[in-house]
């Protein structure tokens, strides 16, 4: 199968730059999140639609940033 | 220095030998579960969180663990692995390393990882297939390859290897404890007395390839690694610094690279450990 309606783009997200990727693969969007520095993927959802998988990878993403403590260096 | 040939096969390549006999194609993310998402075809893929690792002690795979891995997933000892995954091929290069060091011949890695062939909209499968068991039988690991924590300390101490730092320059600083999203897996933040700080992904270009020899000479040489004595590269758990490690040792021809497997969840977290900051 070939991937379609693939996107790959950057927005910030609780105060982090994140990358947002989502393609559909047969019936399934599927959508990943991952940090812009360093790049680690730490957020995926699948839907029935783009808005559904991006909407539910956003919402577990901006509750995992949401943990992330910056000190004072 | 002795830049390794066929260590990096492009995306081209995979598509046309995938299925060939003699070759297997091996998917290890950051993200266990994107191989479920779509994986090359005929590719196989594994859990780094559960396959490529000790799960009762900290420590690599154990060599028995790897021959099972291996076999089930008709790989013999002749076979020639290809490994790519998410991340820029994070996990990939920690199965690369990790193969290495059980000394395996012939693993190369998919230059672009994931990223790259899903850009180009090339086939995706979610069938797992499944292959003839083979037998195989790993080498005595050769660890130098690999360092322990006294060999970090006596690297601090005696400045005897130079210590590369793979994080993120926040990571570095001590700004912040894990990437972004993910949970915190130290007691403190900062780095390694004396490390140079060359984030793994100045290894790479945007679309997920490496880049090219005098680029990655001229990035290390920058900070004044040179390859003239021993590099010891780590990160947070070993993955990132897999990457930095293959990019110094393969595409640079290092001879005297480690990868410190430990890395900052080890250090970060032990007591009375000298921590530089920012």
């Amino acid at each position: 199968m070939k991937p379609e309606d693939y996107s790959r783009r950057q927005q910030e997200l609780a105060g982090w730059a994140v990358t947002i990727e989502t393609y559909k693969l047969g019936d399934v969007y599927h959508c990943t999140i991952a940090n812009v520095d360093p790049g680690a993927r730490f957020a995926r959802a699948d839907g029935a639609t783009r808005e559904e998988a991006e909407s539910h990878a956003i919402e577990k993403a901006t509750r995992y940033l949401a943990q992330t403590r910056k000190f004072e260096v | 220095m002795k830049v390794m040939a066929n260590v990096l096969v492009t995306t081209d390549w995979v598509a046309q030998h995938a299925t060939d006999a003699g070759v297997r194609v091996v998917e290890v993310d950051v993200d266990t579960t994107a191989y479920e998402q779509g994986h090359v075809p005929g590719s196989a893929g594994w859990n780094w969180t559960t396959e490529l690792c000790d799960t009762l002690v900290r420590d690599i795979v154990p060599p028995a663990k790897l021959e099972q891995l291996l076999g089930s997933t008709g790989i013999d000892n002749k076979t020639t692995i290809v490994l790519y995954g998410d991340n820029n091929n994070w996990f990939a290069a920690w199965a690369f390393w990790q193969l290495k060091v059980y000394g395996h011949d012939d693993v190369r890695i998919m230059d672009g990882g994931r990223k790259k062939w899903l850009g180009e909209g090339r086939d995706l499968s979610t069938e797992k297939p499944s292959f003839k068991p083979a037998t195989y039988k790993a080498e005595v690991p050769d660890l130098s390859l690999r360092a322990f924590l006294p060999e970090v300390q006596q690297a601090v101490a005696g400045k005897k290897a130079a210590l590369v730092d793979v994080r993120s320059p926040q990571e570095f600083s001590g700004e912040i404890l894990a990437p972004p999203g993910l949970p915190e897996t130290c007691q403190r933040g900062g780095h390694i007395p004396g490390a140079k700080s060359i984030p793994w992904g100045k290894n790479c270009n945007d679309d997920g390839t490496f880049k090219s020899f005098d680029e990655l000479k001229a990035l290390y040489a920058e900070k004044g690694i040179t390859g003239d004595q021993p590099v010891i590269a780590y990160c947070r758990i070993g993955e990132r610094s897999s990457l930095t490690w293959f990019a110094m040792k393969y595409l640079l021809g290092f001879d005297k690279v480690k990868n410190y497997d430990g890395s900052w969840t080890e250090w970060g977290n032990l007591v009375g450990a000298a921590v530089e900051k920012p």
